[in-house]
């Protein structure tokens, strides 16, 4: 019995050691983005200022109920999420404050902000069309509307749309040709699948390499991590090829990972500052090298892999913050089309 | 009244005084229960706020989806694990064969691993563009789609692979159930001329019938409570409903209705295994104790039967674990730095100091409404034993809304009355998520006590009674010797869990604190799978030592057993 009374009484040291200590130079940041995809980048800013970074990770909406719930005594000063539906559904329950800052208004495009400078895109990630280099050409490919003919069918892969990437892919369907034909859209990709949404981006990779499917929707990046190590992984994705759609039109579509700071933060000062990091030259470049992201400002070289592929192409210019605004219509017109 | 007795005894005036009146336990019971099931009363509080037109579009589109793979799945678990757990619980009880000895224990070990990652494993193995595949495809020249191969990721598949690791829940019980039998039963049955199967199916097996329909019960709602295989495999079940319900429509409303649907089914479990227990009482047949025969089995049946064990062992835990070990090579210069030490120092008090906490409440509440239920009291125990079958992330929103008013209202008491700011006592402490583990893994503590309370017959109480023992006597003397198997079985179960576990502590954990669960799931999550390879066999290993303990005691508690 001595053993377990002592691990409980460790379980309340714990308890007081993990408190947030109340050191002057600090800042609190929920992170959406995984630790590996971050923690280097902190690390970095806590050396060149000396300002101490705290993160917790975790998924988008949890982090931000968690915010809701600690109410106006919430020791987070960022939340910092993948896409730019989870920054909108932080504005909407009004847990963000405006920023006027003129570094982040100068580097950050006015389209991959908040209108009311409440959050900013910090990376870039376009969804795509990747096709197998053996079944399908170049020139068979061009918009994200093509995919829904039936002469794609039973040709595409594609995750589920649980997915918020797809979800704002679909966002950006209903903002740019109205929830009726985004609907439309929906039903025929479905009729077109090669088999039922499972995996993630990746898997849809694979997929393709292996000859489920001829052509699937994902994004750059899980491309890019792919290539870089040799192994099955590098195998699977040398035999497909990316095709950036809708280059004659409005451009590919774009989806962010962004920050914004909170309202009730205790240390904006520090997070400002690590905001301005975070879209600083040298952060901009890890971010594209380490996870093959597009950086958010031109004059920033993308990872070797990722030139290949052919940068810059023509991106969406519509406002990321459409894509959150139209998340739950998206996700209806799913559930309707039958997109599991 | 069969407590008046104990009141005047002066041995035991004082523990006494807390264990022997009923109305305190009653109360006590009633609190504590109560407070275990707010955040659960949380999620269904949402009910009451007005809906929106949400309900209606998932009754047309999805809803009939989420119930009926939600039950599919229930079935396929329950005939899965229910079968692997009796078939190699009874054999190992009942039996000897080879390697007997190497199966009482490690028939446990796929408890270890967590479902997620068996299915990553599994689907990295065999995917249409996994290794297996590939060598069939090179081998005998063939295309995808030429050759059959089962689909992993499928409802049959998830199936599968919930079955591998939970059929130890059923395995344990139903061994403890099967050893705890007086051979005597079995030998009359023999006696009166029953074969050995006659005799399993109409004397052992509906004996052991209450341990054996728990394990049943805390297998499916682990299944109910399933995210990661469900949504990795494209399983349209509650947990991912609920997911996408909340966090994609926005509604919570309707995401708090499902989850209410979802109950609905747990109570049908929590029902069935009353129902079951209440079929009879089944306290102890005899206390006339003897060695079990451990009947040799003819070499033939013996490789049989030792084949059945393996089966299980094999494609449960030494087939993934093989795999993440080869990866795990790969990655072991850059994967383990003193962070990874970090992880498990952080992963094991934690979940030690779980397993003691979910077991006080258990003693209370079992000993509460063993002395007097009140239809009331039973409901409230009830109620706070659904955390089990609730996905880790609704918990923790139930978790955090409560304690951040809690925190707030705190807050704003002593800034008004005292002008001090107290700030977040318990939100973003160590203490929030010990206390979500709890109401997640409650049922686990309170079904162990439970069944252990269905041991001791009341007659036996009363017996010490009349010779003068006290309450707490009773307790130490007499009720802890009898329970000592299943409460340890209890505190390692629910270690094991809470090294597991990750929704939860994904969203409750303090600043810069990291458990073995979440990097293992942070990368495999982005199918890095060699990479998480290294947290997720230290999750397995961490898991292993408690496991061959618990197995060890279960050898050794039989009462009558030399010690």
């Amino acid at each position: 019995m001595n053993h377990w009374i002592r691990l409980l009484i460790s379980a309340f040291v714990l308890t007081l050691l993990s408190a947030p200590t109340l050191a002057a130079e600090e800042v609190n940041l929920y992170s959406a983005r995984k630790e590996a995809l971050i923690k280097p980048l902190l690390d970095r800013f806590t050396q060149q200022t000396g300002i101490k970074v705290n993160l917790i990770t975790g998924k988008a909406k949890t982090l931000l109920k968690r915010v809701q719930s600690e109410g106006h005594n919430t020791p987070a000063d960022i939340l910092l999420t993948t896409d730019a539906g989870n920054l909108h559904a932080a504005t909407a329950a009004h847990l963000l404050q405006p920023v006027d800052n003129v570094t982040l208004n100068a580097v950050v495009p006015q389209n991959l902000h908040d209108p009311e400078d409440r959050w900013y895109a910090l990376s870039i990630r376009s969804r795509v069309i990747v096709y197998s280099k053996e079944r399908v050409k170049a020139s068979e490919l061009s918009t994200y509307e093509d995919l829904a003919n039936p002469k794609w069918k039973g040709r595409i892969c594609v995750r589920s749309s649980s997915n918020i990437y797809n979800q704002s892919l679909l966002a950006s369907l209903i903002s740019h040709n109205g929830a009726k034909q985004a609907e439309n859209w929906a039903k025929g990709i479905v009729a077109n699948m090669a088999q039922p949404p499972k995996g993630n981006d990746r898997s849809q990779v694979k997929a393709v390499a292996v000859g489920i499917c001829d052509i699937a929707i994902i994004n750059t990046y899980y491309m890019g991590v792919m290539l870089q190590k040799d192994g099955p992984q590098k195998k699977a994705a040398s035999q497909v090829s990316i095709f950036f759609p809708n280059q004659d039109g409005r451009g590919a579509h774009i989806n962010i990972s962004g920050a914004g700071i909170i309202k009730d933060a205790k240390h904006k000062e520090n997070a400002i500052r690590l905001l301005e990091f975070l879209v600083s030259d040298e952060a901009q470049q890890w971010y594209a090298q380490a996870n093959h992201e597009y950086p958010i400002k031109s004059g920033i070289p993308v990872s070797d892999i990722v030139n290949a592929w052919g940068y810059p192409f023509k991106q969406d210019t519509l406002n990321v913050a459409e894509l959150g605004k139209y998340n739950a219509d998206a996700v209806k017109i799913f559930d309707r089309a039958g997109w599991k | 009244m069969q407590h008046s007795i104990t009141g005047s005894s002066a041995l035991s005036a004082r523990p006494c005084f807390t264990f022997y009146r009923p109305s305190g336990w009653t109360l006590a019971a009633a609190v504590v229960a109560l407070i275990i099931a707010t955040p659960i009363l949380t999620i269904l509080g949402f009910l009451f706020y007005p809906g929106s037109g949400t309900w209606q579009h998932l009754a047309d589109t999805v809803l009939a989806d989420y119930v009926i793979n939600s039950l599919l799945l229930m079935l396929g678990v329950a005939a899965g694990a229910g079968s692997i757990g009796i078939c190699t619980a009874w054999l190992t009880s009942m039996y000897s064969f080879p390697g007997r000895q190497l199966f009482v224990w490690s028939l446990l070990l796929p408890l270890a691993i967590p479902a997620y990652i068996i299915a990553f494993t599994y689907t990295g193995m065999f995917e249409a563009a996994g290794p297996v595949q590939e060598w069939i495809r090179e081998s005998f020249n063939l295309r995808y789609g030429e050759y059959w191969f089962p689909e992993i990721r499928s409802l049959g598949g998830a199936i599968s692979m919930l079955s591998l690791v939970l059929y130890p829940y059923v395995y344990l019980l139903a061994r403890t159930a099967f050893l705890d039998q007086s051979v005597c039963a079995l030998e009359a049955s023999r006696t009166l001329g029953c074969g050995p199967w006659r005799s399993f199916f109409f004397v052992a097996l509906p004996l052991a019938r209450p341990a054996i329909v728990t394990g049943l019960s805390l297998a499916l709602m682990e299944t109910l409570a399933d995210y990661g295989t469900v949504q990795y495999f494209g399983i349209s079940t509650f947990t991912t409903g609920i997911f996408r319900t909340w966090f994609g429509l926005d509604d919570s409303v309707a995401a708090a209705q499902l989850s209410g649907l979802l109950m609905t089914f747990v109570f049908v479990l929590i029902l069935l295994e009353h129902w079951s227990r209440r079929q009879a009482r089944f306290h102890h047949t005899t206390n006339r104790y003897q060695t079990l025969p451990n009947i040799k089995l003819p070499p033939l049946m013996g490789w049989i039967a030792t084949i059945a064990c393996l089966l299980p062992l094999f494609f449960g835990f030494l087939l993934p674990v093989g795999q993440l070990t080869q990866w795990a090579i790969m990655t072991f210069s850059e994967m383990v730095n003193e962070s990874f030490y970090e992880l498990m120092l952080n992963s094991f008090p934690l979940a030690g100091a779980a397993a003691v906490l979910a077991l006080i409440p258990a003693l209370i509440l079992g000993y509460g409404n063993r002395n007097r239920a009140t239809p009331l009291s039973r409901f409230l125990v009830r109620l706070s034993g659904m955390g089990y079958a609730i996905p880790g992330t609704v918990i923790a929103v139930g978790v955090l809304i409560p304690f951040g008013a809690l925190d707030n209202s705190i807050d704003n008491w002593m800034l008004k009355h005292l002008n001090i700011s107290t700030g977040l006592i318990f939100s973003g402490t160590v203490f929030i998520l010990l206390f979500a583990y709890m109401v997640r893994f409650f049922t686990v503590s309170l079904n162990s006590v439970e069944s252990g309370l269905a041991k001791i017959r009341p007659s036996l109480d009363e017996a010490a009674k009349t010779m003068g023992y006290g309450g707490f006597e009773i307790l130490r003397h007499l009720h802890l010797p009898i329970m000592k198997g299943t409460l340890l079985t209890a505190l390692i179960i629910v270690f094991v869990d809470v090294v597991k576990e990750l929704p939860a502590t994904l969203v409750l954990r303090p600043f810069n604190f990291n458990t073995l669960a979440v990097r293992a799931f942070e990368l495999a999550s982005d199918e890095r799978l060699a990479d998480s390879s290294t947290a997720a066999i230290a999750i397995v290993f961490v898991s292993i030592i408690p496991v061959i303990i618990l197995s060890r005691t279960i050898a050794h508690s039989r009462p009558g057993q030399p010690q």
